[in-house]
């Protein structure tokens, strides 16, 4: 039932592309529609499933020749990452209910896009895998093109790029892996239980790993994530940092890691390092950025350096931790995104902090405001939210793998709590200025140019469902931060099926 | 030998012809006074039905047999690459129903299928002498055809272009083929190789082998053989460009893998990674690469969609050599579903230029601003089109590109030839950036003078959407081509 969820996206890019141009209300409808059945589906699945099996949904030969099955299965770490793609598909087109300007194109490219990450997570042979790795890709270009802001063109093809290159990487070692085993098949579990020899696994796991680690926004491969998330319009930021960032460690962890051990035992350190200098050097940045949603956008990077993390620690609560932190990232940075995105710009048309500081936007939205202070707690890893519990397993599990580094990433956290601070003070908290003085600084080139008359004007009152997506999304934090068994029941058995074995040995055998 | 027997083997040889002659013979004698869009679509269509018949012949009555030593030799695998290549003329025929660049219909048509007759010649040969007449053949009406659009000088400088080029490739190649046949004794290839076996590397030989590289790498427009394709897709009319990128791409490539497979068996060489040795292989492999290079850093600044299209085939063609080195029946297999597919996509692709070309009077890249709103379902197709040859899934270039590059990774030992084929992933990735430019000019960049309509023929429209769906299903479901091949590869015994 479950591949239903890719189904119906696909077929609501039919739909919309079926309906006649020029009709946003219907357009927004259709997707809303298929957005709102694909989480329903995924809830069901998610009640459906008993912890720590796999479920086969499908598994039909597809070319058979070459051994290439139609193979969609889930266990708890997919069920996951499909019910986060279902909140974050949701939760996107609230946010975007207001696009108007070719809404038919842009709410088929966005559910092409959801279509496509749901099938990543439920696919259990690789060659499947990677076609759906590789139509996420090409929306998100269109998307970020047609209807971004700040250099459009620019972020978008960058980031069109890094992901195509680093799905390049992930096809070399998959067509490597593939020869190498003669196991004429691509699925996963079968290529997981491939010994490959050790000089093979020393480069081909560095490869594959770092392929997917680029849309993981690994450091210092991350340089697409802050300008692809500042240039994309709302819905498709919190889709980017909600879901496709988790699309590159999702692949780590059921590509890489499984299929090479002995290469990931040999680089997991370096791959520790690297995402530690990831989760400070994200942070830092973030703490020094003058545009709103850079800020945001650095501190996905920091974030999701806990993700790497966590995977390499290679004991349960490091990995587990990870998956939940994809989760709970996936939710509070979508909310983060959307306050800035859609609350913030587009009313006061500018994301320049210094700007925003004279507008006192706790009087001006309210509402903003408040949803802000909440996903900021959030953000920080406040007891009760979920990024809480999520960070701390992966802390407790580096603690045990690489202490020094865990104590690095510590900073990383406290780092956090002063950049997401500091932008929420500049942001909504700014003294009110009686007038706009001239020494006020100028906007920051392209992009960020606001007519410094239009504050003045009454801002439009936050839409229902821009309420309806806040509530939704911090309400899921909230739950899962305060009951967080309801995932970990589910994600943490997984780590005991046969394909992780080599993992809980801690790498090699 | 019979004459029976010859006309059972080359009855859709014969359709096609005459198919030719009636087309000729018709518009010469009673259409003259006719609307050139008539005669177009009368004549046009008369020529679809020719080669749908001569389609439905080697799917109804299959042929198996040769005559007169493989001077023609018919099987399932042949079959199959003739129906590809008459298809290919088909939707090259339906893309010229709106041309404006002639009004020579029935000679235009002719030549479109005596082209046609070509490649299917050159597609069941198996004798050099053979393979070298008919490859003059295609050649032959393809320059003609590359002329055809007399008002415009570049279509002239194109076709003198490429008629000098082309000729003395086929000067080389004839040159290395008389050298083989000093060596060998033989025409046929299979009695070539029977008598080269053993006797190593003669220098007589590698001559000859660079020269016969030379003849089929100007045919697929490989580097360093180039030079003519980018003007030659420029300045010919559309249609012809369409025809020169797809079918006779097809037919060139599965002569070249047969003469190299079959006739240079034994001499092979390796261009293994740190293990080489000399043959035909590095030969092609350092073609390959150069071609996947030249061709893709070469698409990135072309302003033209035309002279685009022509270094993305460059690059296409350095792909598909990959299949040809892989040297083995799942080889040819990626090799025929690469060309087959590329040339589909590449006469959808080029079936959106005329499109466009008919309205704006140029191919320019800026004329495409705008497409989206103005004809949405060419737009759409276009995207299409552009994704295949990216080699994006799930679309027909993507499985080609991973068939072609999983059988040159599993040729040989130890993953020998990863170095081409990662060479080959690195510019496929560098190869979305161009392609893309052209999606964002029909996508992204908005028209300055408003998005008024444009009026496409819903013909045009309904033969693009076709093309389009072609490449979605063969992208979804391979084993609708990949099936059939991997049967006649076994029956044929490859």
């Amino acid at each position: 039932m479950l591949a239903w969820t890719v189904y119906i996206s696909f077929l609501g890019v039919l739909g919309l592309m079926l309906l006649p141009k020029g009709n946003a209300a219907a357009a927004r409808k259709v997707a809303m529609l298929s957005a709102v059945a694909g989480l329903a589906v995924a809830f069901a699945g998610f009640a459906e499933f008993k912890a720590g099996e796999i479920v086969t949904v499908a598994k039909l030969p597809w070319i058979p020749s070459l051994g290439i099955e139609y193979h969609l299965a889930a266990d708890g770490i997919s069920l996951t990452l499909v019910l986060l793609t279902g909140l974050a598909a949701v939760g996107g087109i609230l946010f975007s209910w207001n696009i108007e300007d070719r809404a038919k194109e842009f709410f088929a490219f966005y559910l092409a896009l959801i279509g496509g990450v749901y099938g990543v997570f439920l696919s259990f042979d690789l060659f499947l895998l990677f076609v759906f790795y590789e139509i996420a890709i090409v929306p998100k270009y269109f998307i970020i093109a047609i209807w971004g802001s700040t250099r459009k063109e620019y972020g978008a093809m960058k980031l069109a790029l890094y992901s195509f290159i680093g799905s390049a990487m992930v096809l070399v070692g998959l067509i490597a892996a593939y020869v190498v085993s003669g196991a004429h098949s691509f699925n996963v579990l079968e290529l997981a239980q491939y010994p490959f020899p050790h000089d093979f696994q020393m480069w081909a796991f560095p490869l594959v790993f770092v392929g997917f680690a680029i849309l993981a926004g690994m450091w210092p491969f991350h340089t697409w994530a802050p300008t692809g998330h500042v240039a994309a319009p709302t819905a498709a930021s919190m889709l980017l940092a909600g879901v496709v960032m988790k699309l590159g460690a999702y692949g780590c962890l059921r590509v890489a890691m499984t299929l090479f051990p002995e290469g990931l035992e040999a680089w997991k350190t370096w791959i520790a390092v690297l995402a530690v200098i990831g989760i400070v050097y994200g942070a830092l940045v973030a703490l020094v950025q003058k545009d709103f949603k850079f800020v945001i956008g650095y501190s996905s990077v920091s974030h999701m350096g806990f993700v790497l993390l966590g995977l390499v620690t290679l004991n349960t609560i490091g990995l587990s931790g990870a998956v939940l932190q994809m989760f709970s990232h996936g939710i509070i940075a979508g909310l983060l995104f959307a306050v800035v995105g859609r609350m913030v710009y587009e009313r006061t048309h500018t994301r320049e902090l210094s700007q925003l500081e004279g507008m006192n936007l706790v009087k001006a939205m309210p509402f903003a405001a408040v949803t802000f202070v909440v996903a900021s707690a959030a953000s920080m890893g406040l007891p009760g939210f979920s990024g809480f519990i999520a960070e701390l397993q992966v802390l407790i599990g580096a603690w045990a793998s690489f202490p020094t580094l865990a104590v690095i990433a510590g900073v990383g956290i406290v780092v956090g709590v002063a950049y997401t601070l500091r932008a929420m003070q500049k942001a909504f908290f700014g003294e009110p200025l009686t007038a706009l003085t001239p020494s006020h600084p100028p906007s920051d080139a392209d992009g960020a140019t606001a007519s410094q008359e239009g504050h003045a004007h009454a801002m439009q009152a936050i839409s229902v469902p821009e309420r309806l997506g806040a509530v939704m999304l911090i309400g899921v934090s909230l739950l899962v931060g305060l009951y967080p068994r309801l995932l970990l029941d589910v994600i943490t058995p997984s780590f005991n099926s046969p394909l992780f074995e080599w993992l809980r040995k801690g790498g090699a055998q | 030998m019979s004459y029976l027997d010859l006309l059972k083997l080359a009855a859709p040889e014969v359709l096609v012809v005459l198919t030719a002659l009636v087309v000729l013979v018709l518009d010469l004698t009673s259409m003259r006074g006719l609307n050139l869009r008539v005669r177009l679509g009368i004549n046009g269509l008369i020529a679809c039905v020719g080669c749908a018949a001569a389609i439905a012949w080697l799917l109804v009555i299959p042929a198996q047999g040769q005559v007169a030593g493989g001077m023609l030799v018919a099987d399932s695998l042949t079959a199959l690459v003739k129906i590809v290549v008459l298809s290919l003329t088909i939707f090259t025929v339906l893309l010229s129903f709106n041309a404006k660049f002639t009004a020579h219909v029935g000679e235009y048509l002719a030549l479109v299928l005596f082209a046609a007759v070509g490649m299917m010649f050159l597609v069941s040969a198996e004798d050099i002498l053979m393979i070298f007449v008919s490859l003059e053949m295609t050649s032959l009406s393809l320059y003609v055809l590359t002329a055809f659009n007399k008002r415009n000088i570049k279509s002239a400088e194109a076709a003198l272009k490429y008629f000098l080029f082309g000729g003395m490739a086929a000067a080389f190649m004839l040159f290395g083929l008389s050298l083989i046949y000093g060596l060998s004794g033989a025409t046929n290839l299979h009695a070539i190789a029977a008598a080269l076996a053993g006797k190593g590397l003669d220098p007589l030989l590698v001559v000859a082998m660079v020269m016969t590289v030379i003849g089929f790498g100007f045919k697929v427009a490989a580097v360093p053989f180039h030079l003519w394709a980018p003007d030659a897709y420029e300045g010919a009319p559309t249609p012809s460009a369409a025809l020169i990128a797809s079918g006779s791409k097809v037919a060139s490539f599965f002569i070249a893998a047969k003469v190299l497979m079959i006739g240079f068996a034994g001499v092979e060489g390796s261009a293994a990674w740190r293990d080489y040795a000399s043959g035909w292989m590095p030969l092609i492999a350092v073609v390959a690469g150069l071609s996947m290079i030249l061709g893709n850093l070469a698409a990135i600044v072309q302003r033209n969609v035309k002279r685009l299209l022509a270094y993305s085939a460059i690059a296409h063609a350095g792909y598909a050599v990959l299949g040809i080195l892989s040297n083995d029946a799942s080889g040819t297999a990626s090799l025929i579903y690469y060309v087959a597919t590329y040339g589909l996509t590449v006469v959808g692709a080029f079936g959106v230029v005329s499109v466009v070309e008919n309205l704006k009077g140029d191919s320019k890249l800026t004329d495409f601003i705008g497409l989206s709103r103005r004809a949405p379902v060419v737009a759409l197709c276009m995207m299409v089109f552009m994704l295949s040859l990216a080699g994006i899934p799930p679309l027909a270039g993507f499985f080609g590109k991973f068939y072609v590059f999983l059988a040159a990774a599993g040729a040989g030992q130890n993953l020998g030839l990863l170095w081409l084929v990662i060479l080959a992933i690195a510019m496929s990735a560098v190869s979305l950036y161009y392609y893309l430019q052209v999606l964002k000019q029909i996508y992204v960049v908005e028209a300055k003078d408003g998005n008024q309509g444009m009026e496409v023929p819903v013909f045009s429209q309904a033969v693009l959407v076709v093309i389009a769906i072609l490449v979605v299903g063969l992208g979804c479901f391979p084993n609708l081509l990949v099936g059939p091949l991997q049967s006649c590869l076994a029956a044929t015994g490859h």
